[in-house]
């Protein structure tokens, strides 16, 4: 009887600690890629954790990186600031996996200087010319005598395929003098510390310590972004394998809700929904 | 003697064998560690030069490894290392040999004893703190205050070295001199002469750099300083203790002999300790050549060559940095030309660092014949 009770007991204990395993298996999302969406994923993370105990953890390795960890299937959700290439879809297919797009939430690039320049709006047409090398003085494009730094994202950065896409077009190249920082936020506190020099974010990262450029004479904003009269607007992506489905899904759908748009304006994005 | 039974003999010899093939597997998995490291990175190298050859990489420096089509010029990226590698030995190098003559041979016991754990403890710092700091304070900081801070440290390094070659060059002039007053008269004159001359040409510089403006913090300039912070250690604790290797014989026997502190430092105990200090300055020379957290974040990482090509005050890019920074993009697509060069550069790291591994062991040990006398 002794012995029953022992073995009893051990199979429930086994039971207990096997059950609470995979319990947290199912309890758990894992998203990697874009700096730029990373903050809206860590926003809903810490929330979508308080209100239903799943743990979430967001890895920011730029839109690049997310899509390789979701085509190696070592993340539930990859966050992307451009959608995937055909190249990467290619290889997803070649190893079974099905991505999915789930829109996020708007932004746009603000082109940003110091808040110290001149210079308060520049064309799409003077962006690009900095960009390419041609305008190597702020003076010619209507600021003050001194040399342009420019700075620009690092080539798997999702904000830069997007900036090449909505600025420079195919056929020019960035300069090369231009210096390249690794995330948002770097390129934000060069510019801060750099009088001379101009550089682009998400919309959410332009805060009061640069100043956001008006581009073709508009201010960058929700509104602007939302109703497409900024021309550098695009959208940012989740990536999930197949359609997505329980906690998964739940967490996907948080831009929809009330809690989730408020958090998208609260961060700086655009809501989508 | 005392008689051993035959069964423990055998369990003995297998116990010998035992420990030793054991010691034997260890060291040679270190060994075998760096073999798979050449073999693998070379395989994934290879692939590149087969892809596209080998001129376009040594040759362009047009480096668009994500544009359609793709350029993969390396040339710039190449020269960036070697101007940060080069620009941080400019400074580790002197510095370090004199703070090791100094720890050794200059300073009280007790004073080196807290000296030297200071200053390896240097080495200990991560290298992204280094890199966070490079970024974020001492950018700013040449930026605002760049032209003031290349003058001061003109003057803080010129200064000494005019002085000594004033003194030096003086003395040489009136050596030939025999009537002793009037040799101290001669000395006199062209050492006030020449010490105006070294003040004026001090202050010309000096005002010369205070006007420089740097437009980017993110510089080779910044670079090569941080880096050489982080080779000090290794260099100066290396050649400290090769500087200490020599031994009480040969200083005692140079004090013996009337020589002075100073040409006992100089003509006796350095070169008696040529080889160690190589060693050092080697071994600090590919810290900074391999260092890629510090370059990543405050190189700047533009890939051209700076006009003019010395210029130190321009944002370069390094072949480490390209490696971590273009690694993430790059691998989604392997097989790509895209995917192999970064091995490439990596190979060509590789390289540089086993030739110049295998040029100081060379060297010590030419040296340690010489010295030897054999």
């Amino acid at each position: 009887m002794k012995l029953f009770k022992k073995i009893f007991l051990g199979a429930a204990v086994f039971g207990l600690v096997a059950s609470t395993d995979a319990f947290a298996a199912g309890n758990k999302i894992v998203m990697d890629g874009s700096t730029t969406v990373g903050p809206i994923a860590k926003a809903f993370a810490s929330s979508f954790t308080k209100s239903t105990g799943v743990q979430v953890t967001v890895s920011e390795s730029g839109s690049g990186n997310g899509a390789k960890s979701l085509i190696n299937k070592t993340c539930d959700i990859a966050n992307m600031s451009r959608s995937m290439k055909d190249n990467e879809l290619a290889a997803a297919r070649g190893k079974g996996v099905n991505p999915v797009e789930h829109v996020v939430a708007l932004d746009g690039l603000a082109m940003i200087v110091h808040p110290s320049n001149r210079v308060n709006a520049l064309s799409k047409a003077q962006i690009r010319g900095i960009y390419m090398g041609r305008y190597t003085n702020w003076s010619q494009v209507g600021g003050p005598n001194a040399p342009i730094v420019m700075i620009q994202r690092e080539s798997n950065s999702g904000t830069q395929d997007s900036f090449k896409e909505l600025v420079m077009g195919k056929e020019n190249p960035i300069s090369k003098r231009a210096e390249t920082q690794a995330s948002n936020g770097a390129i934000k506190s060069r510019v801060a510390s750099t009088p001379n020099a101009i550089g682009f974010v998400g919309l959410g990262f332009a805060d009061n310590s640069v100043k956001a450029l008006l581009v073709d004479g508009v201010e960058p904003d929700a509104r602007t972004v939302k109703n497409g009269t900024y021309p550098i607007h695009r959208a940012l992506f989740m990536y999930t394998n197949g359609q997505p489905s329980g906690v998964v899904k739940q967490f996907i759908d948080m831009p929809k809700t009330a809690e989730g748009k408020q958090i998208i304006s609260e961060i700086g994005f655009v809501n989508y929904y | 003697m005392f008689v051993v039974s035959a069964r423990k003999r055998r369990v003995q010899k297998i116990a010998k064998v035992a420990g030793e093939s054991t010691l034997l597997l260890f060291a040679s998995f270190v060994a075998i560690v760096v073999f798979f490291i050449f073999f693998f990175v070379a395989r994934d190298a290879v692939p590149y030069f087969q892809i596209r050859g080998f001129s376009e990489f040594f040759t362009s420096s047009e480096w668009y490894p994500a544009d359609e089509p793709a350029q993969f010029g390396a040339l710039a990226i190449i020269y960036g290392s070697a101007m940060v590698t080069l620009g941080s030995a400019l400074i580790a190098i002197p510095m370090g040999i004199t703070a090791a003559i100094c720890l050794s041979d200059v300073l009280p016991f007790s004073v080196r004893q807290y000296a030297k754990p200071v200053i390896e403890m240097l080495a200990a710092i991560p290298s992204v703190a280094f890199g966070f700091f490079a970024l974020v304070i001492f950018a700013p900081l040449l930026q605002n205050f760049g032209g003031p801070i290349l003058m001061w440290a003109w003057w803080i390094l010129a200064a000494p070295f005019l002085l000594l070659a004033v003194i030096i060059t003086a003395d040489l002039l009136t050596t030939s001199i025999a009537d002793p007053g009037k040799r101290k008269l001669a000395n006199m004159l062209i050492a006030s002469l020449l010490g105006i001359l070294a003040l004026v040409l001090l202050f010309l510089v000096g005002r010369h750099l205070s006007a420089i403006q740097i437009l980017t913090g993110t510089n080779a300039l910044n670079v090569s300083i941080i880096l050489s912070f982080m080779a000090l250690p290794t260099i100066v604790s290396v050649s400290e203790d090769a500087l200490q290797a020599v031994g009480r014989e040969l200083r005692e026997g140079s004090y013996a002999l009337g020589a002075t502190r100073a040409e006992t430092i100089v003509k006796t105990i350095l070169p008696a300790a040529t080889s160690g200090i190589l060693a050092a300055v080697i071994l600090g020379i590919m810290r900074a050549l391999g260092e890629t957290m510090v370059v990543w974040m405050a190189s700047g990482n533009s890939s051209h060559i700076p006009d003019p090509w010395f210029n130190y005050l321009e944002s370069v890019r390094t072949l480490t940095a390209t490696i971590a920074g273009d690694m993430g993009e790059a691998d989604q697509v392997t097989g790509s030309a895209r995917f192999h060069v970064l091995f490439a550069m990596g190979l060509l790291l590789l390289v540089i660092s086993f030739i110049s591994n295998l040029v100081s062991e060379r060297i010590v040990v030419r040296q340690r014949k010489i010295l030897s006398g054999q």
